[in-house]
């Protein structure tokens, strides 16, 4: 696709007009605003809690010390746990299905499948408050209320529409000759999946996986509701209630945000790109 | 999805050779039509989806008809129907939610969207460090809203943060020396409103004078529409990233020979060309701003006199600590109308189009 040329290495020129140079300055001084809150966090975050005080939040910590770190790693360690056995299965198990409906979607089309779709699509767009009374019945019927495994159902089914679509747009930019040569070749619908379509879908797999994986990390309203009990929270829930209590220790905090942030920071550091490509394609258009 | 170039590709383009060089009549029959069975798989996911997304829907509308307004579950249909929404339509709380979700997505759209184009724009004419400086803008979007709501509170905290530049900076010195008071704003602890309409309105519409609610921007609100916008004015410059590089060079090009100026190329060349862009990245992030929840608890929660409150939050105190569940059912359906307003016609045109 075209549209994403932009994330291909691009030369980089030297500035040479006036316009140039002011475009340099103002995207160093929005560099700078963008860094700020990172700055904030790390610099408190390395401080003792004797030396944060209000009027010195701009200076760099005068010694070094592990700061708020070592307190905000032991108590949320456990959440980060949480989080990890939550985000993994549940970004395994709907992106799998995901990759299963995109592909029919895209390639075995049926009468009203644009209309299904379109009816599936919207559910990722809801407001999740419009559904949680009802869900909440439901987990604790099933006795699944208050569990890491009840959350990873809720993700995995409220994931469907975006994995679909991804996979969607994904598959339907493969040509359908390959589907048709595999049909004459004599496989049916599943062996072309996993013959054919699986081992070319390896990028949409990243794409979807950085995605969904980012998506259920940084959740909070699911986690908030469906897990009441501290010990099972994930990590954004924690960490809000560190930062609720009321005497504040923001070293603790900014530690715990930096902690709590590391995950999906790395994971766009080093992937990048493929995030940028999943945050596009979800934005319906392919 | 993909890229061009890619080892993939290139396999593609050799099956389409092959593909086309044996497709006759003869050898089409012998392959397997087995369209029967894709319906059949999509069942299940179907079938969750119907339950998930819509029945559940549907109970939620009901529950927000019902008498079900204490710990104990009462399904009844309240009579008059559709009581819980007049109460809440009379609520002053939700005249402020309604007010801050106004005022929370006009700013954030403005601020997000016109930051993001500037920074597309600039970063696009490819300058030295270009790549590295989109990596640093898009950076926020994947982190947490608690995470973002956290550090910026911290920020904004008024004895600290950004207080703390005004007097750094000089730019107190600056004022007091000009006459003025030293700017301390409150921030997120001040229930003041700037701009309130109530009086000019009020000459217009007489019963804007006995609103209880201040029609205006809420101080407190200003933080969280710059943390909203730090997170996703990246978001914004991605979309713009992806609509400038499918704008060829050649018209560029073309407009430069007849004599166009740099700023004349900018005005009347791409922007026009970006217009699509601009009402998905709009519609998308209008979207977000109508559900935020997460952000504000983090940051403010309600807000000093509600000056933050918007229907995410309202939703989640009625629910789960008051326990009114029609209330808050009643406020969740507003939202889910208000999204629906939004993405409905949205996702109309964008899936037809195929």
């Amino acid at each position: 696709m075209k549209a994403l040329s932009f994330l291909l290495p691009n030369r980089e020129s030297l500035p040479k007009t006036t316009l140039d140079y002011l475009s340099l300055i103002f995207l160093f001084l929005c560099m700078l605003f963008f860094l700020m809150p990172l700055y904030v966090m790390v610099v408190t975050g390395l401080k003792d809690s004797t030396h944060v005080s209000l009027s010195t939040m701009w200076n760099l910590p005068t010694r070094l010390t592990g700061g708020g770190f070592m307190e905000a790693w032991q108590r949320l360690l456990p959440n980060l746990g949480n989080s990890l056995m939550l985000a993994i299965p549940a970004t395994v198990i709907s992106s799998i299905i995901g990759s299963i409906n995109g592909y029919l979607f895209a390639k075995w089309k049926f009468p009203g499948a644009n209309v299904l779709f379109a009816f599936l699509v919207f559910g990722m767009f809801i407001p999740y408050q419009s559904i949680l009374i009802p869900l909440i019945q439901w987990l604790q019927s099933i006795h699944l209320y208050g569990t890491i495994w009840g959350l990873v159902t809720v993700h995995v089914i409220y994931g469907l529409p975006i994995t679909s679509l991804i996979f969607r747009n994904y598959f339907a930019n493969l040509p359908d000759e390959l589907l048709e040569a595999a049909r004459i070749d004599g496989a049916g619908l599943v062996r072309i999946f996993t013959r054919v379509m699986l081992p070319l879908a390896k990028p949409a797999f990243v794409v979807v996986g950085i995605f969904q994986f980012t998506n259920i990390w940084n959740d909070f309203l699911f986690g908030v509701t469906i897990l009441p009990n501290p010990q099972a929270q994930p990590i954004t829930v924690a960490l809000n209630n560190l930062s609720g209590s009321y005497s504040i220790d923001w070293n603790v905090v900014m530690a715990g945000a930096l902690v709590a942030a590391l995950p999906t920071a790395l994971v766009y550091i080093f992937l990048g790109r493929y995030f940028i490509r999943g945050l596009l394609a979800g934005s319906v258009k392919g | 999805m993909k890229t061009t170039g890619t080892p993939i590709e290139k396999t593609l383009s050799g099956g389409r050779v092959i593909a086309a060089g044996v497709r006759t009549k003869k050898t089409r029959r012998r392959g397997f039509n087995q369209a029967w069975l894709s319906p059949i798989i999509l069942t299940p996911t179907m079938i969750a989806i119907i339950i998930f997304v819509y029945v559940f829907i549907g109970i939620t509308v009901w529950v927000s008809l019902s008498k079900w307004g204490t710990l104990r579950m009462n399904l009844d249909l309240r009579d008059p129907f559709g009581f819980t929404y007049l109460q809440m339509f009379a609520m002053p709380r939700w005249h402020a939610n309604l007010r801050n979700v106004v005022v929370f997505t006009v700013l954030f759209l403005t601020l997000s969207m016109s930051l993001g184009l500037v920074l597309a724009l600039l970063i696009d004419r490819k300058l030295i460090g270009h790549t590295i400086l989109r990596n640093i803008f898009l950076f926020p979007y994947a982190l947490s809203f608690i995470v973002t709501g956290i550090a910026w509170r911290w920020i904004f905290n008024p004895e600290t943060g950004i207080n703390l530049l005004f007097d750094g900076l000089g730019i107190n010195h600056l004022i007091t020396s000009l006459g003025g008071p030293p700017l301390k704003p409150g921030w997120t602890t001040d229930p003041a409103v700037l701009f309130s309409i109530n009086d000019w309105l009020g000459h217009i519409f007489p019963a804007v004078k006995g609103m209880s609610v201040q029609l205006g921007i809420p101080l407190a609100m200003i933080p969280v529409v710059v943390a909203a916008a730090w997170q996703l004015s990246g978001f914004a410059m991605a979309m713009y990233l992806a609509g400038l590089s499918t704008i060829p060079a050649d018209l560029r090009e073309a407009a430069r020979i007849d004599g166009a100026t740099e700023i004349q190329i900018y005005r009347k060349v791409i922007l026009p060309l970006l217009q699509p862009v601009t009402v998905s990245t709009a519609i998308i992030l209008g979207h977000v701003s109508l559900k935020i929840f997460d952000l504000i608890f983090a940051m403010t929660g309600s807000g000093p006199g509600f000056a933050t409150d918007v229907p995410g939050i309202f939703v989640f105190d009625m629910t789960f600590k008051a326990t009114r569940y029609n209330l808050g059912a009643a406020a969740s359906v507003v939202m889910l109308i208000l999204v629906s307003l939004v993405i409905v016609p949205y996702l109309w045109s964008n899936l037809r189009r195929r």
